[in-house]
């Protein structure tokens, strides 16, 4: 009886916890954002009003709009008669997240991959590495044509345009789960490898019962800064590929109206951030769910 | 006669680079059902000889046979249970699911796993615990959560490596008993590394006494106590006189604990002599 009390305790504190401990983050979160408006603003006050000017830069409606024009821009007409700005923007991330989601799977399996590979072969990684690296040092922006012009034209029509940028998504997105892999499946401790092989364990066995399960801290790190990146990727490949359905295309677009409509390109950004937020997100709900590790292993 | 023994090592060395000899000339035999302590100083090679039998180190000479056949083919063939130091565990299995590792690595299906585990829970005493992780138990739980999965294939040999090294001194001794009980009732062989007297005297039926640089069997000490052993075993005349015997034979060997350097101190000789 006594136990069952207890039992029943415990179970019910956590959630309270939970419920408290969420509360305290959302209103942390809400203060951060009110502080950072309040400072945006301030400042911006503060130098119209004593004429501060940093160099060529001078606070105004055209380098820092208004919070509430950025915000109230989305709600406004996009083009005259046309529809809001936001259901604009939100077909726009939606077309973008398309090829962000698809780039991040691709880059996710294939750096997962390419990190098992190297992982087996101290040759291989000796061999591989040094290009694995210096395919980070080639700019995006100088890879990003050569995928859309030579890739686009081999793509089924389904794929065509969207799945190039994709695979530019994937190109940024693939290094840090590649390293991190490498680095996570190489790292578990030796007595754990002395077990497996007491059992005489195959090395595909040792892979997914010991290897991966230990790797998957590290390799949720990399995809933590994946996620994010990959929507950096689909955004800087919409624009070699001259896609106008994703924010790429709305940035270029509204980068050229800057002069007469500020609010909009901020407003863009601010569209662009919220969903490399959600990709992040995404990421840790994935975390929660897969890797089930003591408390000492999660960040 | 080597034909009926467990382990049967003859001449079996073991030189690291650096010309570091860590053991020399080995000549041992291990009967089923034999409980036999390995007790050394630091150094003495007691860790090395046991992953040599357990084929997780190669001998630079001499012959390892086990049940009749390599090292090597013992290990494939899944004759070794081990249990280490620490225990181990995978934190991200349950404690049933730990001790089924080896179950689901030899295919065993899901409902003959969940059987065999169900057994192996009860018999380390842990029934309930079979859905907590591994960090939830204390070390003495999860000690017993490994001696489970070492048991849990019905392996020929039993290999532990000072597994309560690091333990209290309670757990120690709550866990030496319970060793025994196991040890009666699965009637398996094991090979045990320690570098406590009492624990090596409480545990064997012989207590092989290493000496270090380089690493030889200095004495082997039958150990006449009665079984089964308990509580009592510990007041018992005869063993603090075989207490004292390993302690004498340790000292041959160049091994008194009082000359151990301070740090290389893991020698426990023995506190509860009369």
């Amino acid at each position: 009886m006594a136990y069952a009390a207890t039992a029943r305790g415990r179970s019910k504190l956590p959630d309270a916890e939970r419920v408290r401990t969420a509360a305290v983050r959302v209103g942390l979160f809400l203060a951060v954002l009110a502080g950072l408006s309040g400072l945006w603003e301030g400042f911006r006050a503060f130098a119209e009003a004593t004429g501060l000017r940093l160099g060529l830069f001078e606070a105004n409606d055209r380098t820092m709009p208004h919070i509430h024009d950025i915000v109230g821009q989305l709600f406004e007409p996009s083009r005259r008669n046309g529809p809001l700005l936001i259901d604009v923007l939100w077909d726009a991330a939606l077309f973008t997240a398309k090829e962000a989601a698809v780039g991040l799977v691709l880059g996710a399996l294939f750096g997962f991959a390419l990190g098992v590979l190297l992982a087996h072969s101290g040759l291989l990684q000796r061999g591989l590495l040094p290009y694995v690296v210096a395919s980070q040092t080639v700019p995006i922006l100088a890879v990003a044509p050569m995928v859309v012009v030579w890739g686009n034209p081999r793509l089924p029509p389904g794929l065509r345009d969207w799945g190039a940028v994709a695979v530019i998504s994937a190109y940024l997105t693939f290094f840090p789960v590649t390293i991190n892999t490498l680095r996570g499946l190489t790292s578990v401790d030796p007595r754990t490898i002395d077990l497996m092989r007491s059992y005489a364990a195959s090395w595909w066995s040792v892979l997914w019962k010991l290897r991966v399960p230990a790797a998957l801290p590290f390799i949720f790190a990399a995809l933590k800064i994946a996620a994010p990146a990959s929507v950096v990727g689909a955004i800087i490949g919409e624009l070699p590929a001259s896609i106008q359905s994703g924010l790429g295309g709305a940035i270029l677009n509204f980068n050229q109206y800057y002069i007469t409509s500020p609010p909009s390109l901020w407003a863009t950004n601010l569209i662009a951030a919220l969903l490399g937020i959600t990709f992040f997100l995404t990421v840790v709900a994935a975390e929660r769910v897969l890797v089930r590790r003591a408390p000492e292993h999660f960040a | 006669m080597s034909g009926s023994a467990v382990v049967s090592l003859s001449n079996v060395t073991k030189a690291f680079g650096g010309g570091v000899t860590a053991l020399q000339s080995i000549d041992l035999e291990v009967q089923p059902g034999e409980f036999v302590s390995l007790i050394g100083p630091s150094g003495c090679g007691k860790s090395t000889l046991l992953r040599i039998v357990g084929d997780l180190v190669e001998p630079t000479s001499g012959d390892v046979v086990v049940n009749g056949k390599s090292a090597r083919q013992a290990r494939l063939d899944r004759e070794y249970g081990i249990v280490f130091q620490d225990s181990v565990l995978y934190d991200w299995r349950t404690v049933s699911k730990n001790i089924g590792l080896p179950l689901e690595l030899l295919g065993w299906d899901r409902s003959k796993r969940a059987d065999r585990v169900r057994e192996m829970l009860e018999l380390v005493e842990l029934q309930g615990f079979g859905d907590h992780r591994p960090w939830q138990l204390s070390g003495g739980m999860q000690q017993r959560v490994s001696i489970a999965r070492a048991l849990s294939f019905s392996p020929a040999l039993l290999l532990m490596d000072e597994p309560f090294g690091a333990l209290d001194e309670m757990t120690r001794e709550r866990l030496n008993a319970e060793v025994l009980r196991i040890w009666a009732r699965s009637r398996s062989t094991v090979l045990f590394v320690t570098h406590s007297i009492p624990e090596a005297v409480f545990l064997s039926t012989r207590v092989v006494v290493m000496s270090r640089r380089p690493g030889r069997i200095a004495a082997i000490v039958d150990v006449d106590l009665a079984q089964p052993r308990g509580a009592d075993t510990r007041e018992d005349a005869r063993f603090f006189e075989l207490v004292t015997e390993v302690r004498d034979r340790l000292r041959e060997g160049g091994l008194d604990a009082d000359r151990t350097a301070p740090g290389e101190g893991e020698l426990v000789v023995g506190g509860e002599t009369p």
